[in-house]
């Protein structure tokens, strides 16, 4: 099979994986025990009120059809109207979901540079004592909640030495230097979060490649071990590195819904959190399948890297 | 005929000898943690919701006005509550759902993932996409939709999270499983007749054992962290019950306090139960690293 086929047929599985996560979305979300009509009024729920919503809303048509109903509504950029206040999603969800970008994208720029060179750094001299405290620092920090590392770095820096503000407070006249001021302790709660991961994989990936044949070779030849490294084992790890690092960034999403609610973000995160605790189940759908989305993109992302790296995987058995 | 002396080891003696004092500390920890979980009420000095003061974030060892004679040991949360039996109970409640829930993932997904091997071809085909279409979801909005739907009971949040987490345990037992299955042994039972069941519970488990006690434990502390999330977020285990990570969400003004009083023994308040599921899932986890290491078994790649 030509690559560009793999890839497509790659491509084609996302695309149908998308489709059933959407099923699964709207179907979670359609169950409910009780009628929403009525749990949009409640006291107020008088007959006549709960017919005229359910018609609004298109309650009464065949499930069928409000699926698709709604498919063609997300797949044409019309994300509904939120159940809470009845505003247009589409404004709400892009102002937040920029937002949240913008997080990650920080996050990512300083997270994956750090694991990389920590990663290689661990590999030089496997078990010397600077592997043997990163893997021990890298292992304590994949148990920690992702709150605690929060909490300690708002005491640390924001209630003891009052470097940053503690709840990130964006007004829309701030320039950059004060947007990334608020963000910094965000962000580097999110870079702990992830960077133990990918420090651990990158090793590992790193290490794999060193045992192999060139690689002795060269250690053979007499080259320097540092150079090894970087000359000859890296370009042949970069490929698996990329794949950790898309796979972690999909590992990211949990972490930013639980950043935002503690730093007052207004990301995508929290507003997922909000609309769950207000039960506003269009805004809960948006959210969920926009969180869905990136993370099948992100994993798709890293397959289609590994194939292309992996001449092997070209021609599965 | 005997056997050399110095064979007959036990497998757990070999163990033992090899333990570090890291390791025994941690140990000590989770022995620690397993008692309070059990004997919680008697050890707790005061109710789980009981109102000791009406200050809120009443510091460490200050006395409960409203119960002449009380003393909050750590202080109090911010109904006035002592944070010390809040934590003892809080820790019951996080340890016991997340046992619940590995426990769950465990029995439901080694038993689908051996079964899945065992039987190979188009069932395990079937098996093995399914569980690939559920990996294909973030767990955290998983479970955000369920709770939204459901309402997070204590029934629905381990049911919920045991079938997300199954389906890792799954990919564990399967690929193990795959390992065992092409060996003699395996071959010899089939040809003497034994059935499913006992190729799946008499040859593949115990030969799978080792490295799924510390699959077990990596569950365990993922079920810890993700249930706290959801706690801390609002959506998991609800008031007035005491939760680890629901004491976090409770007590974060506390924070603003240290700020504006600058003290950081009111940063406590809301740090020590972050503190505690930290202890809880960095011991499993030193503990779970140095068995890998010291039986020299390890965990399927790739998952």
């Amino acid at each position: 099979m030509t690559l560009t086929a793999l890839i497509g047929r790659r491509l084609l599985i996302g695309v149908f994986i998308l489709l059933i996560v959407s099923v699964l979305v709207f179907a979670g979300t359609e169950i409910l025990p009780g009628d929403v009509a009525t749990a949009i009024l409640g006291q107020s729920a008088t007959p006549e009120l709960v017919a005229l919503i359910r018609e609004r809303l298109g309650l009464d048509d065949p499930v069928y059809l409000r699926y698709l109903h709604w498919l063609g509504g997300l797949v044409t950029g019309n994300l509904g109207t939120s159940l809470v206040n009845g505003a247009d999603l589409g404004g709400e969800v892009g102002v937040r979901l920029f937002n949240t970008f913008f997080l990650a994208i920080l996050t990512a720029s300083v997270a994956v540079p750090l694991s990389i060179v920590l990663g290689l750094l661990s590999a030089l001299k496997p078990n010397g004592a600077l592997d043997r405290t990163i893997s021990t620092v890298t292992l304590a920090l994949i148990s920690l909640p992702d709150f605690l590392t929060a909490i300690i770095l708002v005491t640390l820096f924001a209630v003891t030495w009052k470097f940053f503000p503690a709840i990130v407070n964006i007004r829309s006249d701030d320039g950059i230097t004060d947007i990334m001021h608020a963000l910094v302790l965000p962000v580097a709660t999110l870079v702990f979060a992830v960077l133990a991961h990918m420090v651990r994989m990158t090793r590992t990936v790193v290490l794999n490649v060193l045992t192999s044949a060139p690689i002795e070779m060269a250690l053979l030849k007499g080259i320097p071990r540092w150079r090894i490294l970087i000359v000859h084992a890296l370009p042949n790890a970069l490929a698996p590195i990329v794949n950790v690092i898309a796979l972690n960034l999909a590992y990211l999403i949990a972490g930013i819904v639980v950043i935002e609610t503690l730093f007052n973000v207004l990301g995508l995160g929290r507003f997922t959190v909000e609309s769950v605790q207000n039960r506003d189940i269009p805004a809960v759908q948006v959210c969920a399948m926009i969180f869905c989305a990136v993370y099948v993109l992100l994993n798709l992302l890293a397959d289609v890297i590994s194939i292309i790296a992996n001449p092997r995987l070209r021609h599965p058995k | 005929m005997t056997m050399p002396e110095t064979e007959l080891r036990s497998p757990l003696r070999e163990l033992l000898s090899e333990l570090t004092p890291t390791v025994f500390i941690c140990a000590l920890i989770l022995v620690g943690f397993i008692l309070v979980v059990i004997f919680a009420p008697l050890i707790a000095p005061y109710g789980e919701g009981e109102i000791l003061t009406n200050d809120s974030f009443a510091l460490q060892g200050s006395e409960g006005k409203a119960q002449p004679g009380s003393t909050l040991l750590l202080g109090g949360d911010f109904l006035g509550r002592d944070i010390l039996s809040r934590l003892v109970y809080g820790a019951r409640v996080t340890l016991s759902v997340a046992l619940a829930i590995s426990l769950l993932a465990f029995l439901l997904g080694s038993t689908i993932g051996f079964l899945a091997a065992t039987l190979r071809g188009t069932a395990d085909a079937i098996l093995s996409r399914i569980v690939d279409a559920l990996i294909s979801f973030p767990s955290i909005m998983i479970a955000l939709i369920v709770v939204t739907s459901l309402g997070s009971t204590f029934t629905v949040l381990i049911i919920t999270v045991a079938l997300i987490d199954a389906t890792r345990v799954f990919r564990v037992a399967r690929a193990l499983a795959m390992d065992i299955i092409v060996q003699d042994y395996i071959e010899a039972a089939t040809v003497r007749g034994e059935g499913l069941g006992w190729i799946m519970w008499q040859e593949v488990l115990p030969n799978a054992l080792g490295p799924l006690a510390a699959e077990f434990g990596i569950r365990f502390t993922y079920a810890i962290l993700f249930i706290s999330a959801l706690s801390f977020l609002g959506l998991g285990v609800q008031p007035p019950h005491s939760d680890l990570g629901l004491m976090v969400k409770e007590n974060i003004q506390a924070l603003l306090y240290a700020s504006a009083y600058d003290d950081l023994r009111y940063a406590l308040i809301c740090i020590s139960p972050a503190l505690c599921i930290a202890t809880v899932t960095v011991s499993v986890n030193l503990i779970v690293d140095w068995y890998l290491k010291s039986t020299g078994a390890s965990l399927p790649e790739e998952l």
